[in-house]
């Protein structure tokens, strides 16, 4: 137990640091940005206490959002993301979830990538309806969703594959 | 009773979620208004100090550039000082200069330019008696003014940021309007409500305009890229280029006005 607590606060903490100090200056074409702290939230083992995991994911936007001085706009993306997870898992994984018997390093790789872009586009749209904060820009947000929706979806795959341990 | 309990036991998930995402929500309008108390800056000492100690490293690599700019501003002071006859003799000794501008040089640590309302971090802080609603200015132009402050850290709204109207004027004639940024792109900031008998050039120069008592008159911003008049056809909307690159700036200088508070007393009387 001592030992899965250590390991996400280690994660918790190199995700955050990855995020504020090199992910946050990117500003690919002017201002797309990655946003991949939320693989935090989407790899987090399954069977937990979600009360604890709601307050896991506020805190860890809340902390992006201290760095960057955007007010509380990672933390209701984050905390949005951390609620419906549930229900985007039954969705896309289907009975596997239902036994709660799910491991991330082997489910299927399509339904994962799903589950990513799933997952990462909800995040953005409400992060960017925060951050831009006018429904008359609905243009803009939705392509600042896009555009920085596939640069983070890309690297969450990416991560995820480079640290999935094979056994 | 018993009810209720039970109510709040089942619903235990969803409340948690509507209340954490009530407190987001609270901190996202506040950080929208200009000025609010907020706990959520980057101005304390955690978030401060990470930034700090990662950009000492990163400046090194970017100390070439800075050079040059300080080295071209050092020109631009010397060929004002030495073409000056008479009046300037003491201006190498700066216990004889007590005017009404106190000027601190800051570095900027967090520099941020993407985002609609973009905020930076300085190294400076309640210590060196950096306060709220100080100007922060680069050698080449504006800069922001001063938001939060810790004892060793300040925050800076950037002109890049919607909450912030700073009054700027043409530096040929004496027309004023306000400047705002309409988030498009970090090189380019608006001036509005210039009257429509202002003649306008492209290329005139736009300065700030020393009627807020944040920043001192003549401080250039920028060249005016093109204009257009607006709906009403009563004043001009002038897109501005930026004489400062908002995306490569590190030294700058925080302005304090000493007659501030003189100020403020006469207009709350009135």
């Amino acid at each position: 137990m001592n030992n899965i607590i250590f390991s996400y606060s280690i994660r918790f903490i190199v995700l955050v640091l990855v995020q504020v100090l090199i992910l946050n200056q990117i500003n690919f074409l002017g201002s797309i940005n990655p946003y991949l702290y939320v693989i935090f939230i989407c790899l987090f083992q399954v069977n937990n206490n979600r009360m604890v995991f709601l307050f896991l994911s506020f805190l860890l936007g809340l902390t992006i959002d201290v760095f960057s001085d955007s007010g509380g706009v990672h933390a209701a993306a984050s905390v949005t993301i951390g609620f419906i997870r549930p229900v985007v898992l039954k969705f896309c994984f289907g009975s596997v979830y239902e036994h709660q018997t799910i491991k991330f390093k082997n489910v299927d790789f399509g339904a994962k990538i799903f589950y990513f872009i799933i997952m990462v586009l909800i995040h953005h749209l409400i992060l960017f309806l925060f951050e831009i904060f006018n429904l008359s820009e609905i243009l803009l947000i939705l392509k600042k969703t896009l555009f920085s929706g596939i640069f983070t979806i890309l690297l969450c795959v990416v991560t995820s594959i480079i640290f999935s341990r094979k056994t | 009773m018993q009810q209720i309990i039970n109510f709040f036991l089942r619903n235990k998930v969803f409340l948690l979620y509507l209340f954490l995402m009530f407190l987001a929500t609270v901190f996202t309008i506040q950080s929208h208004s200009y000025h609010k108390s907020r706990f959520i800056n980057s101005a304390n000492f955690l978030t401060g100090g990470i930034y700090n100690s990662v950009n000492d490293v990163q400046s090194f690599f970017n100390l070439r550039h800075q050079n040059k700019l300080l080295q071209e501003e050092n020109n631009y002071l010397k060929s004002i000082l030495y073409n000056s006859q008479g009046e300037l003799k003491n201006a190498y000794d700066s216990t004889q200069i007590l005017g009404n501008y106190k000027f601190t040089p800051a570095r900027i640590i967090k520099n941020s330019y993407a985002l609609s309302n973009n905020v930076l971090t300085l190294n400076k802080g309640k210590k060196d008696s950096i306060k709220q609603d100080f100007g922060v200015i680069t050698s080449k132009g504006i800069l922001g003014i001063i938001d939060k402050t810790s004892k060793n850290y300040a925050t800076v709204l950037s002109i890049l940021n919607t909450n912030i109207k700073i009054s700027a004027q043409l530096k040929n004639t004496n027309h004023f309007g306000s400047l705002i940024w309409d988030t498009k792109s970090p090189n380019i900031v608006q001036l509005t409500e210039i009257s429509k008998i202002a003649p306008l050039k492209k290329g005139d120069t736009i300065i700030t305009s020393g009627r807020s008592i944040i920043f001192p008159k003549g401080i250039r911003i920028g060249t005016i890229e093109n204009f257009k008049l607006d709906d009403a056809e009563n004043f001009y909307t002038i897109n501005v280029k930026l004489f400062n690159d908002m995306t490569n700036i590190e030294h700058v200088y925080i302005i304090e006005n000493r007659s501030k508070e003189e100020i403020n007393s006469l207009l709350n009387n009135e």
